[in-house]
């Protein structure tokens, strides 16, 4: 009854690195293995959880595709739309604001012309606030992909964007690996 | 110099590998617990030790071992708590990155005292590089022989893992990160019954702050005595602290608890001092969600006395005129700094952040987010300032979880200490700093 999607899987790599993760937990209680799946899902799938991920994923760990929707609604790493290939995001929160994280996100928002939550035309980047990254000693701080990058100025945000643009950075990026 | 515990090896860049970890000392423990010691007499150690909850609530940490059921036929369940999401608070992450083994040897030390054979670090998901790191550190005690079955021959076995957690504040409250460990959204249990009775599928589970669990290779070492006598009264041993904000050197601080705010925040072994040219007007000294004090309150109590650093020196008081030690997130302002303007900034924070499962923290957050944008750009009325306060208190007690409080603390206490500064802005129709 139920529709088998087969137009995506993960790749070999992804499918074994799944069935790890999935057998750290205790039989029977193969849904913990969710949130790690979705975030490997997340980068696998460009960026982002479209319905026919969120359904694959419910699938590898027999859960209803309900029960997969209801948790990624949840979490705000968890991109419910498509996203640019680069997302930036600007911690917004108390110790950071103390420290100029407005005038950062001001200088990206002219740089690239869109407000916060906004991809540029071409795709590339979307533009993020954030809340508290666990980095508020070296603040400003933005995290982008599984890189964080702290004790911001516009000069320094200027110079890393100069540089993704001429290498296409990408920040969908598998957390488990290097 | 204080006494470190966690940072005393912390400047070697190799701390990270169990080898250097070694060299330092590390491991030592294992031997020492595994084979001479009981289960029983390990919690009897960090009873004695009083050693207190690192992750905010400051609860005494053998006290809380202790309440594990024994009784019961399931397996029990250790998982540290490595969410570290509180505003200020940077302290974990830290710790993680440059001395893993730490926690990983005081994983094993809580989960053999625990009778636990399964443990989980609960990161949060933004760490993807933490993330790893651990996974490395964890690879290399199994391949020592640390971790896995029958640990140094001891018969005690026990796996590790870690799982990331994908943003979400609330899954650093303890009954969230378990439904969240379990794979479900992360809305808070109602208590009782605690974790220690039915917590990570539904078994006897202790949830422990990165901090704390580190703590306990020192102890089981050196012995309760020895770190009892670091620190004052009912705060022994140290504590790090996380210093941000307005100050000369923001950083982690490993500081003996006792040692006094002022001490704390200007000598240079420490803050050294507001930044050059500005004065003091306001510190949050526990993380985002403790009341804030302002500068004469900040430094000595109401009755004159210097505040310390410790859980009672700081709450010294109530909140009348006190605040708490927490997470340690010591957010430090200057008087540059709109008071208005940084509540409004941590309510957005806390409405953002609510699992929505109660109505009062639910509802009131995103009030009192509206309501404080009204003084901040402008259109507040006078009527509006016991508003904001009637809202806190309707949230306060309210809720299934300490969210709805720490939501409504920062609001209440920044009217009670500052609120000519609200008044200020109803008389100027909006925010008059920089
Ligand atoms: C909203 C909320 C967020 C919390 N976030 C954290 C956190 O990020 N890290 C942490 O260790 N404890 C956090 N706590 C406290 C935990 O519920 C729990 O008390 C703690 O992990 C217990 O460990 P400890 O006794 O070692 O401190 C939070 C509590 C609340 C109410
Ligand atoms: S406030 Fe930005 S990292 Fe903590």
């Amino acid at each position: 009854m139920e529709q088998k999607n087969t137009t995506i899987s993960f790749s070999p790599d992804s499918l074994e690195l799944v069935n790890k993760i999935i057998k750290r937990y205790p039989e029977g209680k193969e849904r913990s293995a969710l949130l790690p799946i979705l975030h490997i899902a997340q980068a696998e799938f460009g960026g982002w959880l479209s319905p026919e991920v969120m359904d694959y994923v419910a699938d590898l760990l027999h859960l209803l595709p309900i029960e997969v929707y209801e948790v990624a609604t949840f979490y705000s790493m968890f991109n419910l739309e498509p996203v640019g290939e680069c997302v930036i995001e600007v911690c917004q929160t108390g110790p950071c604001m103390l420290n100029g994280a407005g005038e950062i996100i001001k200088h990206l928002e002219k740089k690239f012309n869109i407000k916060v939550g906004e991809t540029t035309p071409d795709g590339k980047f979307t533009l993020r606030a954030v809340e508290c990254l666990a980095a508020c000693g070296t603040a400003p701080v933005m995290k982008v992909g599984t890189e964080y990058h702290e004790n911001l100025t516009t000069e320094k945000v200027d110079e890393l964007v100069n540089h993704w643009c001429k290498c296409g950075k990408m920040s969908h990026l598998n957390p488990y690996q290097e | 110099m204080g006494k470190k515990i966690l940072t005393e090896h912390i400047s070697d860049p190799n701390l990270h590998k169990l080898e250097v970890y070694q060299q330092h000392g590390g491991y030592a423990s294992l031997e020492k617990a595994l084979k001479k010691m009981t289960p029983d007499e390990i919690v009897e150690e960090v009873k004695k030790s009083g050693l207190r909850g690192r992750g905010g609530a400051g609860f005494p940490t053998g006290m809380k071992w202790g309440f594990i059921d024994k009784k019961s036929d399931n397996p029990h369940y250790l998982v540290c708590n490595a969410d570290e999401g509180e505003p200020g608070t940077f302290k974990d992450r830290y710790l993680m990155q440059c001395n893993p083994h730490a926690l990983i040897e005081g994983m094993i030390l809580a989960s053999y005292a625990l009778n636990a054979n399964k443990a989980y670090i609960y990161i949060r998901g933004e760490l993807y590089y933490v993330l790893r790191i651990l996974e490395k550190a964890i690879a290399e005690a199994y391949a020592k022989g640390f971790l896995g079955e029958n640990i140094l021959g001891s018969g005690f076995s026990l796996d590790l893992y870690v799982h990331p957690g994908a943003g979400a504040y609330i899954c650093g409250e303890e009954t969230a990160l378990i439904e969240s460990l379990e794979g479900k959204r992360g809305n808070p249990r109602l208590k009782p019954p605690f974790p220690a009775v039915s917590g990570l599928y539904n078994c006897p589970t202790v949830v422990n702050n990165v901090e704390t669990l580190a703590t306990i290779p020192w102890i089981v070492n050196h012995g309760s005595e020895e770190y009892a006598k670091i620190g004052i009264g009912r705060s022994t041993g140290t504590k790090l602290i996380s210093a941000s904000g307005h100050i000369n050197h923001p950083g982690i601080y490993e500081i003996e608890l006792g040692v006094t705010v002022d001490e704390f925040l200007n000598s240079d072994q420490y803050c050294g001092g507001v930044r050059e040219g500005h004065s003091l007007k306001a510190v949050i000294a526990g993380g985002s969600s403790v009341p804030v004090l302002p500068a004469d309150l900040i430094l000595k109590t109401k009755a004159g006395e210097d505040r310390l650093m410790t859980y009672e020196s700081l709450s010294d008081g109530g909140f009348e005129s006190g605040t708490m030690l927490g997470s340690g997130g010591f957010i430090v302002m200057d008087e540059t700094t709109c008071i208005v303007r940084n509540t409004m900034n941590f309510a957005r924070f806390y409405r953002h952040e609510s699992c929505g499962q109660c109505s009062p923290c639910r509802e009131g957050t995103s009030w009192m987010e509206k309501i404080l944008a009204r003084f901040e750009y402008g259109g507040a009325q006078a009527e509006d300032i016991e508003l904001l306060v009637d809202i806190s208190k309707n949230i306060e007690g309210n809720t299934i979880c300490p969210l709805g409080d720490a939501a409504a603390w920062p609001v209440a206490s920044a009217i009670r200490h500052f609120r000519d500064e609200f008044e200020e802005h109803i008389r100027r129709n909006g925010c008059y700093f920089e």
